[in-house]
């Protein structure tokens, strides 16, 4: 391949990206990159600026000082380029977040026609074959309120992919669920992975981590304090954090 | 009822109570528009308009409607000479459609903003997240649910809105209060029986517009 290749460069580059709330400094000189259809698990104790970590990606948050680049580009700092940017990035949050007042299927076809103006009736077709995907087309027609959790998930995972992104973020995608449903949620994630989408993962399901990512990031305090392959990682973690981490997520 | 078998008279309540629809339906859809514009000013991030924003509605939900309708006829068109129609009866409709408006608007306006503080913050990102513009992101997510939350209260601003529409009868228009005074000036025996059929005239038409409002309310709901 020709040095320089598109391909060959990281998707997401974090480079020494500090945060401040107010006093609280939540993000300490993060550097981060991840490559093109790498899937990569960040986990680390409450508090530690994961979800900031995850949201400053897509510039929901941002950033006090330092540089994120995404498929070779800075950030844009707002307006359009922004708004493109992000449709870039799919987002699945903890709380799933689909519009109340939309169908499942509208939830879907929102962005593809308002941010990508594709044709409605296309929108619709790839809509349908999304919900397919993610195992809900039959709940198409329904508002979000009338989904269990897991059926919501899958649905805002839909709605993310529908705006064919470069890139996926899941801010604790199984957090909200009821134990029974955690196993749906992951099972479309674990797909998207060997499709070879491009994931940061914020989660507490040392399975998922273990079977589908490429890399662990443990993060505390607003640092990224050990990264490994995940086999790596949790067979012998390096850090006193790692370790007492660790013992207390695996031990329940 | 002697005085409403009068045919004159008759007609007198009857284009009294068009007037106060007219007023009523011109002013609610001009402070419709408006009152949305505003809330998006108010929740924008440009801080010169969430400052118009709240200068407006400050100004105008502080100061009396007698006032604001007073100025528009005595300000706008007397002293500025601002026409709003060739026609001596329409200008002061206009007039008064114009002070109606801005006033209620302010209203619409704090109904809505009070709207969108129901609607998760979590529906504004995921809008965003989508690629949806911070206008989109209002007009897509935000507005239609803060409107359907609001529905309600936004009733009450129309029912207000129509009560208040009979001020414009202080800058001239023959509308149902003014209407009223000159049949009782004319009938002092029958004031009680005239005012009673003007409240009531009132009554029967706003008690079924709340009802209403509120029954959309329940069906527009979001369920969350
Ligand atoms: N909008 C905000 N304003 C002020 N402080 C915030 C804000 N968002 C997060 N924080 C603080 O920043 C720190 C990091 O928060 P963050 O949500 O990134 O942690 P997290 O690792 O995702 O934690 P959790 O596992 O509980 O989700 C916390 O101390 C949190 O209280
Ligand atoms: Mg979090």
């Amino acid at each position: 391949m020709v040095a320089g290749d598109a391909s060959q460069e990281p998707l997401i580059v974090l480079d020494k990206v500090n945060k401040f709330f107010g006093d609280l400094h939540v993000l300490r000189d993060v550097d981060l990159s991840v490559g093109r259809g790498e899937v990569v698990v960040v986990i680390g104790p409450s508090g530690s600026g994961k979800s900031t970590l995850c949201r400053a990606i897509n510039r929901l948050e941002t950033i006090s000082s330092g540089q994120i680049t995404f498929d070779g580009k800075a950030l844009p700092a707002e307006g359009r380029a922004l708004a493109r940017l992000r449709s870039d990035v799919g987002m699945v949050f903890q709380s799933f977040n689909l519009f109340a007042h939309k169908t499942i299927l509208e939830n879907v076809t929102l962005g593809p026609i308002k941010v990508r103006k594709d044709k409605p009736e296309e929108a619709r077709k790839r809509g349908m074959t999304l919900l397919e995907r993610v195992g809900i087309a039959n709940q198409a027609g329904k508002y979000p309120a009338q989904l269990s959790g897991g059926q919501q998930q899958r649905a805002a995972i839909a709605r993310a992919l529908a705006m064919q992104p470069k890139a996926m973020l899941f801010d604790e995608p199984t957090s909200a669920l009821d134990p029974e449903m955690v196993g749906e949620v992951l099972d479309v994630m674990t797909s998207l992975a060997r499709d070879g989408m491009t994931m940061v993962v914020v989660t507490h399901e040392m399975g998922f981590a273990r079977h589908a990512a490429n890399r662990v990031v443990f993060m505390a305090d607003g640092q990224l304090v050990e990264q490994a392959e995940p086999g790596e990682f949790f067979a012998n973690p390096r850090s006193d954090r790692a370790k007492d981490f660790l013992s207390k997520i695996l031990t329940h | 009822m002697p005085v409403f078998s009068d045919p004159t008279n008759f007609d007198a309540y009857v284009s009294g109570f068009l007037w106060i629809l007219k007023l009523t339906g011109a002013s609610a859809l001009l402070a419709l528009v408006l009152g949305v514009l505003l809330a998006g000013m108010r929740v924008s991030p440009v801080p010169v308009l969430r400052w118009f924003g709240a200068a407006w509605v400050n100004i105008f939900r502080n100061t009396p409607l007698t006032l604001i309708i007073f100025f528009c006829y005595f300000g706008l068109y007397a002293t500025l000479s601002i026409t709003l129609s060739d026609d001596l009866i329409l200008n002061n409709f206009w007039l008064g459609v114009v002070g109606l408006s801005v006033y209620t608007a302010a209203f619409v306006c704090e109904a809505l903003r009070s709207g969108i503080n129901t609607v998760p913050a979590g529906q504004a990102e995921a809008a965003r997240a989508i690629g949806l513009t911070f206008s989109q992101t209002l007009r897509i997510v935000v507005l239609p649910q803060a409107g359907r939350a609001v529905i309600a209260p936004l009733g009450s601003v129309l029912i207000a809105l129509c009560k208040n529409t009979t001020i414009v009868g202080t800058i001239g228009l023959l509308e149902a209060s003014n209407v009223m005074k000159q049949l009782i000036n004319d009938n002092g025996d029958q004031v009680i029986l005239i005012f009673l059929v003007f409240a009531g005239t009132f009554a029967a038409v706003l008690i079924p517009v709340g009802y209403f409002f509120g029954w959309l309310a329940n069906r527009l709901a979001v369920k969350r």
